[in-house]
């Protein structure tokens, strides 16, 4: 698989060209109907689950903090478990934001070095860099457990943070190296011509041009740092101390083992709505980081 | 021209000097951060699941010292540990290859760029955006007997989606498929995108109709993409962890549980044996090169072989 950066950008795609000649308005009036209402149960397949669980969670039903008429019962359950929905969320929120903050560090430093320096050691760490793609999660969790343990992180938000970020790398190094090697050499040339230290350079002149690499490479580490489930279901044992989307699994069953589901689906409500919003607020950069090119396979 | 000249020999002048050893060491300075993450937090665990799954390791005493072969040997013969190969094998194949054709099939509806086209780009990339935990908590309330928008269909049906091992296998299924198939089909329009409208425009000359254009342009041509979305596919699915976590906890009567759920039990949940939870996270890591090595090979372009 060889990955090649390309500079398209449009999202005008080459089938634009093949639409069959001929065909009168009527025909695609005839073909239209059938076509919109297939469309349109397919995007509501897509959809509807998520719509369904934020109406119920406010709509009355038997067995939930919501019995009789429509209220926010199921989210004022929500926010008293155990140590309170608000800790979980600043919780996730402590770790989503060290995540994007070490990710968008290390992969800025360390893109603009394979983009624009040589020193030897820089291909093995690059490789090794991407070699954390091929090695499965859960096979790093048990020993990366043990070693934060043995460094004084056990139990930490921090380790997570550090495990999370780690996790990151592949995609966010390949994201800046071809975000810097596409800006032109000239550019810092020029910079340095004028007296440009490297890292003024990098301040004042590359790191406006990568932005939109920045941008890709921040919303994924948010998304992925706080919907992540298994590194703090491995690395955090105190029930204060940990994450939304475990909080969430959690919260459904009540004392009696019996399940919660009004809770619940206030709970993914809670979970889902930052991610939704980010996304289709970035979401012409989210598409476009991809159309760029960066994964053609 | 003055200016020109002497800003030219300026920049080659300042290339000369930036490639010395100083400039070496910069390279090294701004890449310490990666090199220290790379090592510290990838490379050291990985040489230590070695020298755990070679040596006797409980979860809460630590390391007792070597004891190679006996993890392996323990490993093969934990219960379940075929069950859970099998299963996710099956689970691998089904998730990949209803997952590949949906996301090609979304990826032809939307390729064109029309208003609607792109409203319904959104509508299949939306739940990307959610975790799978949050998807899998969606679904556990969806597909609740008591709760779900079925559970009426269900009672008078008599069926249930999570209490048989095949109901509970394809709603984990349908799952997956809902939260990645948007994300799937966004690789599988990169790939239609890295196709030459020349290429399109030479087979419409030549008359070609919709299908052969289809069949003989488009899905050659993606053979990189899929491969891509192939090993991504199979690779996520056969570390399948979370979706069945939630979903059914490996139920009913153990027949979903995954090799990831298994190395999770084996490590944390009872035995509490990390040498073998090691051994067994080898076995894996073993299992996922080789699969990949041959995937990569069957999809090489006749050309290269």
């Amino acid at each position: 698989m060889s990955i090649t950066p390309t500079a398209k950008t449009s999202l005008s795609l080459p089938g634009d060209n093949v639409r069959e000649p001929g065909r009168t308005r009527t025909q695609r009036l005839f073909w239209g109907i059938p076509y919109g209402i297939f469309t349109t149960a397919l995007a509501l397949l897509f959809i509807g689950p998520m719509i369904w669980t934020a109406v119920s969670s406010v709509a009355p039903s038997p067995g939930t903090a919501q019995t009789h008429g429509w209220g926010l019962g199921n989210y004022v359950q929500l926010a008293t478990f155990q140590a309170g929905i608000i800790t979980y969320i600043a919780n996730s929120l402590f770790v989503s934001l060290l995540t994007v903050a070490l990710t968008l560090f290390i992969s800025l430093t360390g893109g603009y070095a394979f983009a624009r320096f040589k020193f030897p050691g820089k291909n093995v760490l690059f490789l090794s860099t991407i070699a954390i793609l091929m090695v499965p999660y859960s096979t790093l969790l048990i020993p990366l457990y043990v070693l934060l343990n043995s460094v004084g992180l056990q139990n930490s938000l921090v380790g997570v943070s550090l495990v999370l970020t780690m996790f990151q790398l592949p995609f966010s190094m390949f994201m800046m190296r071809i975000s810097f090697e596409s800006v032109p050499r000239e550019i810092d040339d020029a910079a340095m011509v004028d007296g440009c230290s490297t890292f003024s350079t990098l301040r004042r002149v590359l790191i406006p041009a990568v932005k939109p690499g920045l941008i890709t490479v921040g919303l994924f580490a948010f998304l992925t740092a706080w919907n992540d489930f298994v590194a703090p279901l491995i690395l955090i044992n105190d029930s204060d101390k940990i994450t939304l989307p475990l909080a969430v699994a959690n919260v459904r069953i009540q004392a009696q083992g019996v399940v919660n589901y009004g809770v619940t689906e206030a709970g993914v409500v809670v979970l889902a709505f930052p991610c939704i919003i980010l996304f289709l607020v970035l979401q012409r950069h989210y598409v476009r980081g991809f159309m760029s090119g960066a994964f053609k396979g | 021209m003055a200016i020109t000249a002497s800003d030219s020999f300026g920049v080659r002048a300042l290339a000369h000097r930036v490639k010395g050893p100083r400039y070496a060491l910069l390279g090294w300075l701004y890449a310490t951060p990666t090199a220290l993450f790379v090592i510290g937090l990838f490379i050291i665990p990985v040489l230590l699941v070695f020298q755990m799954s070679g040596s006797d390791w409980p979860l809460f005493t630590g390391n007792q010292g070597w004891n190679i072969p006996s993890n392996y040997q323990h490993a093969v013969t934990v219960r379940l540990f075929w069950e859970s190969i099998r299963f996710t094998l099956v689970y691998t194949v089904i998730t990949t290859v209803f997952l590949l054709l949906l996301a090609l099939g979304l990826a032809m509806l939307v390729q064109e760029s029309t208003r609607w086209k792109s409203v319904l780009r959104t509508a299949f990339l939306v739940p990307s955006a959610l975790g799978l935990a949050s998807a899998s908590l969606l679904f556990y309330v969806l597909y609740s007997p008591v709760a779900g928008p079925f559970s009426d269909l269900m009672d008078s049906g008599g069926f249930t989606f999570l209490g048989t091992p095949q109901g509970a296998l394809w709603s984990t299924v349908f799952l997956v498929i809902w939260r990645y198939a948007g994300f799937y089909m966004l690789l599988m329009l990169v790939g239609f995108q890295g196709i030459p409208d020349e290429v399109y425009d030479a087979a419409r000359i030549d008359g070609a109709s919709r299908w052969n254009t289809f069949r003989y342009v488009t899905v050659p041509l993606l053979r990189p993409t899929f491969a891509l979305t192939t090993v991504l596919s199979v690779t996520g699915s056969l570390l399948a962890f979370e979706q069945f976590y939630i979903l059914t906890k490996g139920g009913p009567d153990n027949s979903t549980i995954t090799v990831v759920q298994l190395i999770y039990n084996v490590a944390f949940q009872g035995q509490n044996n990390l040498g073998v939870a090691g051994a067994l996270s080898v076995i894996v890591l073993g299992a996922l090169i080789v699969i990949n090595v041959f995937q990569l090979r069957a999809f090489r372009s006749p050309a290269e072989r």
